[in-house]
């Protein structure tokens, strides 16, 4: 590579990673406990316990807990019924002031599947966790604050990828995993920046990618609802508003009958963004380890009950349902869990001392200059 | 150190092989449990073991 080249990639790579090294940092540190929420949530005794009961206690139906939540939030709308696997007897029950309310303004609760008593979700609607969360997610900003952190995250692949090129004419002279531990404090840093940044490399991409395209999900709902729901639906166009919606209870066996082998993810009730004016929508997601992440909405007409349509799955969503596992890491025990961890904490290493290699730079161009 | 400049291709081979396992084990859980997770674990465990162990003086 010619010094010129060199010096271009060089620039890329100081402005890129300098622009979103801070925020990456808080992406960092606000993610490492996010890692660990399910098991920090039972430590801090925010997440739900339900009471002891028979193994084979039989569920109420569907419109029974529909009333409950009902009777246990007056005045509010449902918006959705999320069910979780490793709590079958619950119903993780969302509710808003409108079904249309934005869902950081949503109040999150389980109901007891059994009894339809309402257990609360502390961690779902305040508290530490979610305040991480928040902070993770939108830095409490919205979608601003979103679209802000998707810009940062692709700057990182940016970095990531000029790093990529700059490892080259660093490592010319040096084995593989070289670490000057002997020489001044500055080699020792920019070989653990070059090595821990070559080897977390594909990790850091796939984590970096996956935040861009989480960050987006708003805009990837919204186009959604414009091209594939919208089709779904348009013969309902100038249909009046609904006045009465027919009972839910037999939603999950209506749409289990439309794709056989499939299993729930969650309900969205009328009127809320997953689902439209006229329809509840039963989100189907598929049986085997990789396509449980996909999801598939069966519409069902919320007056008639009769299935409208099975909508098939655009590759935005699918990239999307992806992109939550990759991300997070929960799809591989705690093994795996514990390697998200450290390879966070190896992340936060590269960002330190490129920061520190950066600032030792400007310092000795300064003591150069004078 | 060795003072000889070594090839591109010759920087980037053990890159590529730990770039290379790490993909392997990202993608790896998303297909099953048991064996699966375990190669996820061998291919992002590597690149955490190199890591931590560069920290670390010999």
């Amino acid at each position: 590579m010619k010094s010129q080249t060199i010096r271009r990639w060089s620039v890329i790579h100081t402005w890129s990673s300098l622009v979103c090294t801070l925020f990456l940092l808080l992406l960092a540190l606000t993610g490492l406990p996010l890692i660990f929420h399910h098991e920090l949530e039972h430590l801090l005794g925010d997440a739900p316990e339900l009471r002891e009961m028979p193994a084979d206690t039989p569920h109420l139906d569907l419109q029974q807990l529909v009333l409950k939540a009902q009777a246990h939030r007056p005045g509010e709308a449902m918006q959705y019924f999320g069910y979780d696997e490793d709590e079958p007897n619950g119903v993780v029950t969302i509710m808003a002031a409108t079904a249309g309310t934005e869902p950081d303004l949503s109040h999150t609760f389980m109901l007891d599947a059994r009894t339809g008593e309402a257990v609360a979700m502390p961690a779902a609607n305040g508290g530490l966790m979610m305040t991480l969360l928040r902070l993770h997610v939108d830095m409490f900003a919205g979608l601003p604050g979103k679209l802000l952190l998707a810009f940062m995250g692709v700057l990182f692949v940016v970095a990531m990828v000029s790093g990529t090129v700059l490892y080259a004419p660093f490592m010319r002279r040096l084995p593989f995993a070289t670490v000057r531990h002997d020489r001044s404090r500055r080699l020792r840093w920019l070989d653990l920046h070059n090595l821990i940044g070559i080897v977390t490399l594909t990790w850091a991409l796939v984590v970096g990618v996956t935040g861009v395209i989480s960050a987006l999900s708003d805009l990837v709902i919204a186009a959604w609802r414009n091209d594939s729901l919208a089709a779904m639906v348009a013969p309902y166009r100038d249909t009046p508003p609904l006045t009465e919606r027919a009972p839910a209870s037999r939603l999950l066996d209506i749409a289990a009958e439309a794709t056989p082998g499939m299993r729930a993810d969650f309900i969205a009730f009328p009127g809320t963004r997953f689902s439209s004016e006229h329809h509840y929508a039963v989100f189907m997601k598929g049986a085997s380890h990789l396509t449980s992440h996909l999801w598939t909405p069966v519409l069902i007409d919320a007056r008639t009950l009769q299935v409208t349509a099975v909508g098939e799955r655009p590759w935005y969503m699918d990239a999307m349902g992806l992109s939550q596992p990759l991300h997070f890491g929960d799809y591989g025990g705690r093994p795996m869990q514990i390697l998200w961890a450290v390879l966070d904490v190896l992340t936060i290493v590269v960002l330190g001392s490129g920061l520190y290699l950066w600032w030792g730079k400007q310092r000795k161009g300064r003591e150069v200059a004078a | 150190m060795s003072h000889r400049s070594q090839s591109t291709r010759r920087i980037f081979a053990w890159p590529a092989i730990i770039a290379v396992l790490g993909a392997v084990g990202l993608f790896a859980a998303l297909l099953g449990d048991g064996g699966w997770d375990v190669l996820a674990w061998v291919g992002l465990g590597v690149p955490a073991l190199l890591g931590l162990r560069g920290l670390y003086p010999t």
